[in-house]
């Protein structure tokens, strides 16, 4: 069991307030073919995405970088701005739908996902974005998280992971380390944390990614295939709350430790991290962490990632709160599966093709009817 | 049996009867009572119907709790209530008899299943080692026609190969047959109905039309039943006529008003008794558009349905009383978004769980006041099966005329229970075409805008908007919006004043509704105020007590909220308000704190509509009160 640590930085990362670099280096995720959108649409800007409130998140938040790479992404993304919805439940990243200058909905604590459920349904044309926490999507709202995974409902879940509730001042949250000190836990947490991949993939998402506010451009890369992926893409974004939680992150986002303690996911690409140096390799059904540079390993006993594999996308979330294993990166999974709106509405058009449009009168006279004179 | 020679039946013309099937919850009682129901439309004559069954899907066989029954009160009059007290009882088995008995009247007909009163089923229905059709006191001053009705059964099927679960299944077409040859019933629709359910299964299907006519041709022969009834047609309005539960109402009331308004309709629940009908009855008009979505739970039933709203569509959820419960933050979220949705509560006995099967009125206060903050919403009860139709659709206009969500606040009696329904036109159904915005409404900075939550008016409602509308793009949330704008808002004034203004556009609904309409006497003695489901009795209480010389009207409530506009100077025409309730004492708590005048409560909560009587009998103890 972790050690109980006050919300410090974890040692070794004293410059950890400095701006950092984004800590995938030269390494640069790429859209696999096929999946890229149509370049920047002519006309609308960032501005064009950018309401006219102000922003009240706590200075140095996590959310600010999210927030900017949305609004840049946006242009990139073909759509029209009127038919983009943020929703949003409750908690410091659902303000982010107040920011957009889309249609928006700040909803209740939790509830997002059955709102667009409600409204992509009824509007499948309608590009909507879901804004989460780890509090909101895994604690009040974890029943709807995963029935809209298994539907299948088409939208793009922005899950801020935080490991805290910053909103309500700093207790632990489903994802806080076991043993986490807090208000609310002075003596350490007694519950463990959710892994909120593995809880997206036993939903039965179709796809699965994890990225981080301190790289906004991998995360500009995932919430782009995120975007072009029909049914319901899940991205959890680590996000730093420099307030109550600060570095939680750090051990994977910071130039100091990032290259040893993360591995990209890649389709199609062998799984080496650490410069090159280490990979990850399957022991039967086992990961295993190797080192390239002692000669008993080379790439090719490395793991090629698919993320079409439902089992690899598996043991990639299950590495995870272990001390000799990176945290990967990256889509875990991807595999379009139909929605749950396109079924919906292919049942009206099939039963009113077998039926017909529906007659009211008709209607109000089923059954055995008599006249009174 | 059919070469025998029928014995001659002396023919009695009566005006109305109460007849209640009752037995085990597998013997299919509710379908004997639902085609005897049929049958009576059939025939023409007003009806009102009280299926009564137990939580249990299968209670063990033979017990008291698993007893189902279906009471249906018909005649040539005008028939309002399933009837207080039971002229036939058909009791299949000896718990169904023992449950039953207390509302047979004194003189009253018992048909029992004969074979079912056997040692074992006598234990269990705690009758002991006495056989109450042997005993000579149990059924004492009641007309009882022992049938074998098993045994016959057993017989008729001799031949059709099926094995003995088959034919114990099928003894309740043997009693629906007797039943409906006793009141001149026709045969036609419950053969019918056999025909089409078992189409693909000709054995079962054969056996039962068999079984039926056997039933039917059995009180013809025997000589057990010296009369038959005969119940002539009822006098009701020209039209054309069908038999309508209240939960098919509420449906087709829905599909109506997304015609009508030309909006598609998502309509979202999580199965509840006795809300789940609506849904199994909306989830098949899918050539009328209608959107059907199971959710996983209450709340996301509710969110599904501010989700539909805010698209533009007409969303609507049911549930019954726990799950209005879990809905109530997401009604409050409705309430600040100002979107038209309509909620509606199937009220079933409570707190808790309660009596998941049982009618109860005891979620007025929920409905009105249930929810965190000020968050009024208009609530309409229907007050008949029929009804429901009418209320649906009219909470429908409402919500959309007003931007508001509203409530429909039906109950287990109303939904199960059936009328004869006089089928409106389509084309009679006032359209209410909705106007979404499209253009912006306001300039902020010289620049032409949009703002959510500038307001009509008259209505005081917000425009709607669509979203795929050019440049009306807007954010809508739970935090208090600055008026106009709906940006968030924290100061003191602006949340007084939107707090004022959600209440007033509530208010204001009662532009649309009309004076209450006094049944009975304009003024006088009593006047009984009811709301919803208890319409029928009312009136019959008011009927039977002006009968027996009181000056006695009354209202029946269909909004709780606006009150209808006038009820305040109809009230000063009366001397005593009585206010019957099934809860304990909701409305009459809302009457007192508006009107300031001594209402008089009659309670009551036993899973159980009132019987007339028991209102006509409160009538008069507040009558006397009065001359005392």
């Amino acid at each position: 069991m972790p050690e109980s640590r006050k919300p410090t930085l974890p040692p070794g990362f004293g410059a950890a307030r400095k701006r950092p670099k984004a800590p995938f280096g030269p390494r640069k995720a790429k859209l696999p073919a096929g999946n890229g959108r149509p370049a920047k649409k002519p006309g609308l800007t960032r501005k064009d995405f950018t309401s006219d409130q102000d922003v009240r998140w706590c200075p140095g938040c996590g959310d600010y970088a999210i927030l900017a790479t949305v609004q840049r992404l946006m242009p990139q993304l073909g759509v029209k701005r009127e038919e983009v919805v943020f929703i949003s439940g409750i908690g410091c990243s659902s303000r982010f739908p107040y920011y957009m200058d889309t249609y928006g909905v700040h909803s209740i604590h939790g509830r997002a996902p059955t709102i667009a459920t409600g409204l992509k349904a009824s509007r499948p044309e309608l590009d909507i974005w879901i804004v989460t926490g780890d509090g909101d999507a895994l604690s009040i709202g974890g029943n709807h998280l995963i029935h809209i995974l298994r539907r299948n409902i088409g939208c793009q879940i922005l899950l801020f992971n935080n490991q805290i509730y910053g909103l309500t001042k700093g207790q632990f949250s489903p994802t806080s380390e076991l043993g986490k000190v807090t208000m609310s836990s002075p003596y350490g947490s007694a519950s463990p944390p959710f892994n909120p991949i593995s809880v997206a993939l036993g939903a039965g998402g179709s796809f699965v990614a994890r990225t981080a506010d301190r790289d906004t451009k991998h995360l500009a890369t995932i919430l782009k295939r995120a975007h072009a992926h029909a049914g319901s893409a899940m991205v959890e974004i680590y996000q730093n709350c420099n307030i109550y939680n600060d570095g939680a992150f750090f051990e994977f986002t910071e130039k100091a430790t990032k290259a040893q303690r993360t591995v990209l996911l890649e389709h199609g690409k062998p799984m080496v991290y650490d410069n090159g140096n280490r990979a990850i390799r399957l022991d039967g059904f086992r990961p295993e962490a190797v080192d390239l540079t002692s000669g008993a390993w080379s790439v090719s006993d490395a793991i090629i990632y698919d993320e079409t594999s439902l089992e690899l996308a598996g043991i990639a979330s299950r590495m995870f709160l272990s001390p000799d294993m990176p945290r990967p990166f990256g889509v875990f999974y991807c595999n379009e599966r139909e929605t749950y709106e396109s079924r919906l509405h292919a049942q009206l058009q099939h039963v009113t093709r077998l039926r017909g449009k529906g007659d009211l009168d008709a209607l109000l006279g089923t059954g055995d009817t008599w006249e009174v004179a | 049996m059919s070469e025998e020679v029928a014995v001659k039946k002396q023919v009695k013309q009566i005006s109305e009867a109460t007849i209640l099937f009752a037995g085990d919850s597998g013997d299919g009682m509710q379908l004997t009572g639902s085609q005897f129901t049929l049958a009576t439309a059939f025939a023409h004559n007003d009806l009102a119907t009280l299926p009564d069954f137990p939580a249990e899907i299968r209670a063990p066989a033979g017990t008291t709790y698993g007893v189902s029954g279906f009471q249906l009160h018909f005649g040539s009059i005008n028939i309002r209530t399933p009837g207080d007290e039971v002229d036939l009882l058909v009791a299949m088995n000896p718990a169904a008899l023992k449950v039953n008995l207390s509302r047979v009247r004194r003189g009253g007909a018992i048909m029992v299943n004969k074979s079912a009163f056997k040692p074992h089923n006598l234990k269990l229905a705690g009758y002991g080692s006495t056989n109450p059709l042997e005993d000579g006191k149990t059924l004492a001053g009641y007309q009882v026609f022992s049938v074998e009705i098993s045994r016959m059964t057993e017989e008729a099927l001799k031949g059709f190969g099926l094995d003995k679960k088959a034919v114990d299944r099928s003894k309740n077409m043997f009693a629906l047959g007797l039943a409906l040859w006793l009141y001149s019933r026709p045969l036609e629709p419950a053969v019918a109905w056999l025909s089409n359910k078992f189409a693909k299964r000709p054995t079962i299907r054969d056996a039962n039309i068999h079984l039926l006519k056997k039933g039917y041709h059995f009180g013809e022969t025997t000589e057990d039943f010296i009369v038959k009834y005969e119940v002539a047609p009822a006098v009701l309005q020209p039209g054309r006529y069908r038999a309508i539960r209240g939960a098919q109402a509420i449906a087709m009331g829905l599909v109506a008003a997304a015609a009508k308004s030309r909006l598609r309709l998502l309509y979202s629940s999580y199965p509840i008794t006795p809300a789940s009908d609506l849904l199994h009855e909306l989830s098949r008009h899918k050539n009328f558009g209608i959107m059907t979505f199971q959710a996983e739970d209450e709340i996301a039933a509710i969110g599904a349905t501010i989700g539909a709203s805010f698209g533009g569509n007409l969303g609507v959820c049911a549930t019954s009383g726990p799950g209005l419960a879990l809905k109530s933050e997401g009604i409050g979220l409705a309430v600040m978004m100002e979107l038209p949705m309509v909620i509606i509560d199937v009220q079933r006995g409570g707190p808790s769980t309660g009596l998941p099967t049982k009618t109860e009125q005891s979620d007025l206060f929920q409905s009105l006041y249930g929810r965190n903050g000020e968050s009024p919403l208009p609530v309409i009860a229907p007050t008949t099966p029929g009804d429901c139709f009418y209320a649906s659709y009219e909470a429908c206009r409402l919500a959309v005329k007003y931007m508001c969500p509203v409530i429909l606040l039906a109950d287990g009696y109303l939904a199960n229970g059936a009328e004869p329904w006089r089928i409106p036109r389509a084309a009679d159904l006032a359209d209410f075409p909705v106007t979404f915005a499209s253009k912006t409404n306001r300039v902020v900075d010289g620049k032409p805008s949009f703002l959510p939550y500038v307001r009509d008016e008259r209505t005081l409602a917000r425009a709607w908007v669509k979203p795929g509308t050019k440049g009306l793009e807007h954010r809508l949330g739970g935090l208090e919006k600055e008026n106009e704008t709906g940006n968030v808002s924290y100061d003191p004034d602006n949340h007084q004043l939107m707090t004022n203004l959600r209440a007033e556009k509530v208010a204001r609904v009662a532009q649309d509704i009309a004076e209450p309409c006094v049944y009975g006497d304009k003024e006088g003695d009593v006047l009984v105020v009811g709301w919803g489901s208890t319409q029928g009795a009312i009136r019959v209480a008011v009927d039977r007590a002006r009968n027996r010389g009181l000056r006695v009207g009354s209202i029946q409530l269909r909004f709780l909220n606006p009150l209808p506009p006038g009820l305040g100077t109809a009230l000063t025409r009366y001397k005593r308000f009585l206010v019957p309730e099934l809860n304990m004492g909701q409305l009459v708590r809302l009457l007192r704190d508006r009107f300031l005048l001594p209402f008089t409560a009659l309670s009551k909560v036993q899973g159980r509509p009132f019987q007339a009587s028991e209102i006509e009998d409160a009538i008069f103890d507040l009558a006397r009160r009065d001359h005392a």
